[in-house]
């Protein structure tokens, strides 16, 4: 028996409709047909009245979410492609997120953000939105890398009494596996070691999570032990953890996905040069995607994004500073 | 004639049909055979696998509403922004096919070099807008531009044209864009395929009016309705709307009402389709339906139609068997830039 990062998070919202008669599911295509990935299967057979199917009405969807969570429900609302919530994000940004600073009433809801690249998919269904929803004060973004993550995490978003923007990745949904869903072990808000190591530190998130480890692997064939904190959430940033790896490798590469102008690296160079200055054994660096939109051909996809051998090449000029 | 099920929609009759008619018609089917030929083709360089990376989407079922569309506009002179199923629509407009084979292949020699694939392509420059995916977003764009015609003063009697589905009309952006279009008394034909579903989802939990058409009073402009599996009656439509368009008539709402008689990719098998609903009088082949038209009518004989159909698909195979020649994109010579302006480009960040 083995479960993908998909199952896990179709089973953590079964889990949540089971626990709570408050929780319930809207988006696109997610009842009968199951979403467009199969993350909801079967859950509207499950609950009926429970799971439903949302109009092209992405403002709406989640207007209509912040509605119902004043009302005491708790919604979970699924973007077909996180892309998509982009017409959603004046209500995401401005009546979902302010409203508990304005009113002192929580808004306890979730939103499902299939995000990052596959191969082949375009502009239009690849983005990596945690740092644009993480600017705006009064959201939780959590990105999981694991499949453990992408199942406590979403059901502890469900459970949050703040907005959650729930980054799980495309690329994950099938490849990553695990034998079973392990007990919970950190809260949103804690980073992770992904991988103990003592001569630099790569800082990441999601999908990047694996392929740091990768490269972790090939720079173990030169000798080097490198760690790879795992943010899990990248708000809240959990700043000790990223400045207690510093502190004991000296050497930061902070890694993301998304496009390199702002964004999650920039907030963890920023922190540990505030914060960690005199940690720091070399400038630190950082690695992103290139500086356009998200390229269809899977040659230009490949070469668009970071991948195991570019954070490897990262490293190496990153270990000889 | 083929019974047309709705009340208040325009319907194709034999007076209708004068010599230029007929020539409209045929050509128009030549659009169609040739869009279902290559949708066909890419179905099955999709299905085998490698070719192309990314999904499919087919226009099967639609070809006579959008080619009665795209046959009615000249490029050079209107803006069109057609949408998912609307490849019979490009042919007519006059894309050739190779910009088709090119995008969903990703070559570099093709109008969106790799860049973006599949249905996400046009050359705005020449009228063809690269639609993105975000469903109802082309419609002000293509308002834009009749709007900018106007304030140049170049609008004369050209017009836009652009499509949209049943689900794709639920959005804020198509909501706004026909308003302002309506508002600033645009040329433009609005024209809205409802096949019935948005991938999974029936128009049930889509919109709750009678027909889709109803809105086009609370918009303000015209509206009509027409059978989409019926290409004469489609031409009618399209040729009426297109006219009240460039006589200054403001926006023209169409709605035809058909199936999708595909997936909403190759990916999908749209299981989700009753039995029922495919056997109803929407799920005909407007392709056969349109040949069983102009054999009846003479238009077309059994030695034609092979021709034609040997021409096509030869057309196709070529075209198919040229762009598999041609270079990937290669990420070294690639220009990273997302700006025109060079000098305000910034490094990569890379580290
Ligand atoms: C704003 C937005 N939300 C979601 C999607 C994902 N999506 C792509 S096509 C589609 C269904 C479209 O249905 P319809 O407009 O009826 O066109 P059809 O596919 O039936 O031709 C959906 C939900 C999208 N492209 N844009
Ligand atoms: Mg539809």
């Amino acid at each position: 028996m083995s479960i993908t990062y998909l199952e896990a998070i179709r089973e953590a919202q079964y889990e949540a409709l089971r626990n709570d008669p408050s929780v319930f599911l809207y988006g696109q295509d997610i009842a009968t047909f199951g979403g467009a990935f199969k993350a909801t299967k079967n859950l509207s057979k499950e609950f009926p009245n429970r799971v439903f199917d949302a109009p092209i009405s992405e403002d709406a969807m989640v207007g209509m979410a912040v509605g119902a969570a004043i009302e005491g429900a708790r919604p979970i609302i699924e973007m077909q492609f996180a892309d998509f919530s982009s017409i959603g994000f004046n209500q995401i940004v401005n009546q979902a997120a302010t409203l508990y600073w304005r009113t002192n009433v929580p808004c306890p809801i979730t939103i499902r953000l299939p995000s990052g690249g596959t191969a082949g998919s375009g502009p239009f269904h690849s983005q990596s939105m945690e740092a644009i929803y993480a600017h705006y004060p009064g959201l939780v973004i959590v990105t999981p890398a694991t499949v453990e993550d992408a199942y406590w995490m979403l059901l502890d978003s469900v459970t949050l009494d703040d907005p959650v923007i729930f980054c799980e990745h495309k690329f994950l949904y099938y490849h990553l596996k695990a034998d079973q869903i392990g007990d919970r072990e950190l809260p949103i808000g804690k980073a992770r070691i992904a991988r103990p190591g003592r001569h630099a530190t790569i800082v990441t998130y999601s999908a990047m999570v694996h392929e740091a480890l990768r490269a972790a692997e090939e720079l173990q064939l030169d000798g080097y032990q490198i760690e790879v904190v795992d943010l899990r959430s990248v708000k809240p940033m959990d700043t000790d953890t990223i400045l207690a790896s510093v502190a004991r490798t000296g050497r930061l590469l902070a890694l993301g996905e998304a496009f390199p102008w702002g964004g999650v690296t920039a907030e963890i160079i920023a922190r540990v040069t505030t914060d960690g200055f005199h940690l720091l054994d070399a400038p630190p660096m950082r690695l992103n995607s290139k500086d356009t939109p998200i390229p269809y051909h899977p040659n230009l996809w490949k070469a668009h994004r970071p991948t195991t051998s570019t954070i490897a090449a990262a490293l190496r000029r990153l270990l000889r500073n | 004639m083929y019974p047309v099920a709705l009340a208040s929609s325009i319907n194709c009759v034999e007076t209708d049909l004068t010599a230029d008619f007929r020539d409209q018609f045929l050509l128009t089917y030549q659009h169609m055979l040739l869009s279902r030929v290559l949708e066909e083709k890419l179905g099955s360089l999709y299905r085998a696998g490698g070719r192309i990376v990314g999904g499919v989407y087919l226009g099967k079922g639609q070809e006579a509403f959008s080619a009665a569309l795209g046959v009615q506009l000249q490029k050079g002179k209107d803006i069109y922004g057609p949408l998912i199923r609307d490849q019979a629509g490009r042919i007519a407009f006059g894309e050739p096919i190779i910009d088709t084979v090119r995008t969903y292949l990703g070559a570099v020699t093709g109008p969106m070099r790799g860049r973006d694939g599949n249905i996400h392509r046009g050359r705005p420059k020449e009228g063809h807008m690269a639609m993105i995916s975000h469903l109802g977003s082309l419609l002000s764009v293509v308002a834009g531009g009749l709007f900018a015609r106007r304030l140049a003063g170049t609008l004369a009697d050209s017009i836009g044209a652009t499509s949209i589905g049943d689900g794709g009309t639920s959005t804020g952006s198509f909501h706004e864009g026909l308003n302002m279009a309506a508002v600033e008394k645009l040329p433009i034909i609005v024209s809205i395929a409802n096949n019935q579903y948005a991938y999974s989802t029936p128009n049930t939990r889509q919109y709750a009016c009678e027909n889709l058409v109803d809105r086009a009073a609370g918009y303000g402009i015209e509206g009509i309705t027409v059978d989409a599996t019926d290409l004469a009656s489609c031409l009618k439509a399209f040729r009426t709307a297109v006219a009240n368009a460039r006589a200054g008539g403001g926006p023209q709402m169409i709605v035809g009402t058909l199936l999708r008689l595909a997936g909403h990719g190759e990916h999908d098998d749209a299981s989700y389709i009753p039995d029922k609903a495919r056997q109803g009088p929407s799920a005909r082949d407007c392709l056969q339906v349109a040949e069983d038209f102009a054999r009846d009518r003479g238009w077309l004989s059994s030695a034609g139609l092979r021709e034609l159909n040997e021409e096509v698909r030869r057309n196709v195979d070529q075209t198919v068997s040229k762009v598999s020649k041609e270079p990937a994109p290669d990420p070294f010579k690639e220009n990273w830039q997302a700006l025109s302006c060079a000098e305000l480009v910034e490094g990569q960040h890379e580290a």
